[in-house]
């Protein structure tokens, strides 16, 4: 096969989340016609933003073959750091979230050291993050500063701003990682990082790097999340964990070989944050909710596997 | 005696046995008393980690990616299965066990199902998975708190010597599954399915069948587990399961299992196990609040996990 046939391929991976998103906005829109508005989409999408910078962040990850088993967490001790210094001590606030910028890196630059499975370093890390939130708020509160809650819920003209912030960190990960010799780097660095290196560059640089940048991801996603609540608790983002991974793979990410693909990976965050709205006006009971949102991961999962011959099993 | 030494500090399993005795000796010490009964809660709590770690460790031994992360949802499952069926009874407690263990069975199948017919990767397919079993947990269970048969409830709690019974059965379940991967045509296929798929397939070995089989044991583990947690703990809930998620991972990787698959460390769950719970009650006695134990927690798994190295040669 030619390189002719590169870019359809690359399409066709990206046609299967968006369709399934397409598919799902249809559905909620035809059961629930009020929510085609501006202010219902404002209202379904403004939570699927800081899902979608986290499931950028777990990307990050899967760009060198890990998984972030913590940055459920990572966004819980952003969302109350933000609640608290940056509120407070606006300084002390940005010295702490560089800080944890900084700790992702260093935890990078251990796993590249060591060899270390990315799986279990960062599920001790989850309880490190989770421990530090929990000193900073040990209980639920705090107060997102001003010009955060004004910014996120800042009203545009014509398009709600959740869809603008979406496309906005659609493209700019897209060019980041796709279009640029840096990402090719990156990426080159989970496809064959023997060659990679051979060519003169350092896997230790681009695991820092990559895991810096899931820091910086998860730093926006625990600010867009306290620009909405208004409040924090450690705990508010540990669903995350989990669902950053299912939005990265339904947007066609693979654990393997550094295929990462972030337009898609935005659209399957979104695709999951709609989930939870569509099956609310379904009126499914609330039992079978979680069961619902399972099966639909499921079949849009089974149809990708059907249709892209993958090579992972 | 060093070449014993050597020999000792090779084996996958030391490390974790190594962490759980300094662990248990800074709380003895810093509890000043008592170390024996901690010895015992550790057994007793220790032993939900190692049956469902066992589960956990053979699908993980299968290759990279794989990973069951439906164990909460299938404990529960169980859990409420079994008691249902028992209805508190002690007449009950055998169909009670085995309808609990084929409902574990299923949805092993299940996962396998999506993973090697649907070709699902393996970390998504369980995590959708345990949804939709969570759904029906819930369904089954309708909110109410069924009470465990008395002679079940005395056989998960009953510590004589100071040796809980629980414990045994964990320990059973550990030789069988050692027997297992090391002795039989099954476990070295697991074995060579992790070490190289492909060369595995070529050679001849079943490797569907076996992978198939393999996750179908966890699920029946992850049953065996939520029959006795629902009796130790007086009735099965719902939620019961879920801090088994990432402990089940946590104790089969720092009891020296490959996360890259071919190598199982059945002797390093229980080092493990023993030693995640030794860790929690150690920073318990020493008087920590809940942040600053969760901190400490995580930083000597990572610190015990760069201690024992990530994949040295073998």
């Amino acid at each position: 096969m030619g390189r002719a046939v590169l870019p359809v391929r690359v399409d066709a991976r990206l046609l299967l989340p968006v369709a399934t998103f397409v598919i799902l906005l249809g559905a909620i829109f035809w059961l629930q016609p009020r929510t085609m508005s501006y202010f219902g989409l404002n209202l379904m999408l403004n939570l699927a933003v800081p899902l979608a910078l986290a499931t950028i962040a777990q990307m990050m990850f899967l760009t060198i073959n890990d998984l972030d088993l913590s940055i459920g967490s990572f966004v819980g001790l952003v969302a109350c750091i933000t609640a608290t210094w940056l509120h407070d001590r606006p300084w002390l606030g940005v010295l702490a979230l560089l800080g944890c910028i900084a700790g992702y890196a260093a935890v990078g630059a251990l796993v590249q050291w060591r060899q270390l499975p990315s799986i279990v370093v960062t599920l001790g890390l989850s309880f490190v993050w989770l421990g530090l939130a929990i000193l900073l708020l040990p209980s639920p509160g705090g107060n997102a500063p001003d010009w955060l809650a004004s910014f996120v819920g800042f009203h545009m003209p014509l398009v709600p701003l959740p869809i603008v912030a979406c496309v906005v960190i659609g493209l700019f990960t897209h060019v980041l990682m796709m279009r640029t010799s840096f990402g090719v780097v990156l990426r080159g660095m989970g496809g064959f990082s023997r060659a990679v290196e051979r060519a003169g560059w350092s896997a230790l640089r681009a695991r820092m790097t990559l895991y810096a940048l899931a820091g910086c991801f998860g730093v926006l996603s625990g600010l867009a999340l306290v620009g909405l609540t208004t409040s924090a608790d450690a705990n508010i983002a540990q669903r995350y964990t989990l669902l950053s991974v299912a939005g990265s793979i339904l947007g066609g990410c693979s654990f393997f070989g550094g295929r990462i693909a972030p337009i898609g990976t935005v659209i399957g965050a979104l695709t999951l944050a709609l989930a939870s709205s569509a099956l609310t006006f379904l009126h499914l009971g609330a039992d079978w909710q979680v069961g619902a949102q399972g099966a639909i991961l499921i079949a849009v999962l089974a149809l990708r596997a059907l249709t892209g011959r993958e090579r992972e099993a | 005696m060093s070449a014993r030494l050597r020999w000792l500090v090779r084996q996958p399993w030391s490390w974790s046995f190594a962490a759980a005795i300094v662990v248990w000796l800074v709380a003895a010490v810093a509890a000043g008393q008592g170390a024996g009964g901690a010895l015992t809660a550790a057994l007793a709590f220790g032993t939900f980690y190692v049956i469902v770690g066992l589960g956990q460790m053979v699908v993980v031994t299968l290759g990279p990616g794989n990973v069951d992360l439906s164990i909460p949802s299938t404990i529960a499952l169980a859990g409420v299965i079994g008691m249902k069926v028992m209805d508190g009874s002690n007449g009950g407690i055998v169909p009670g066990i085995l309808a609990a263990l084929a409902a574990g069975a299923a949805v092993g199948l299940a996962n396998a199902g999506l993973v090697f017919l649907l070709r699902i990767p393996p970390i998504v397919a369980t995590l959708s998975a345990s949804f939709i079993v969570q759904s029906i947990a819930i369904e089954i269970g309708g909110g109410l708190l069924v009470k465990p048969p008395p002679a079940l409830a005395w056989f998960a709690t009953a510590a004589p010597l100071g040796l809980p019974l629980a414990a045994l059965v964990a320990l059973a379940l550990s030789l069988l599954v050692s027997l297992v991967l090391a002795r039989t045509i099954f476990g070295r296929t697991v074995s060579a399915i992790g070490q190289n798929r492909r060369a595995a397939r070529l050679a001849g070995l079943q490797v569907n069948l076996v992978a198939v089989a393999t996750y179908a044991l966890s699920g029946v583990l992850s049953a065996v587990c939520g029959v006795l947690l629902a009796s130790f703990s007086g009735g099965a809930s719902l939620d019961m399961g879920v801090e088994y998620l990432l402990s089940s991972i946590a104790v089969v990787v720092i009891g020296g299992t490959s996360v890259n698959g071919g190598r199982a460390s059945p002797a390093g769950v229980w080092g493990a196990a023993l030693f995640l719970f030794l860790l929690v009650s150690m920073l318990n006695t020493l008087g920590f609040g809940a942040g600053t134990r969760m901190v400490l927690t995580g930083l000597v798994i990572i610190g015990v996990i760069t201690a024992a190295g990530g994949e040295r040669a073998a």
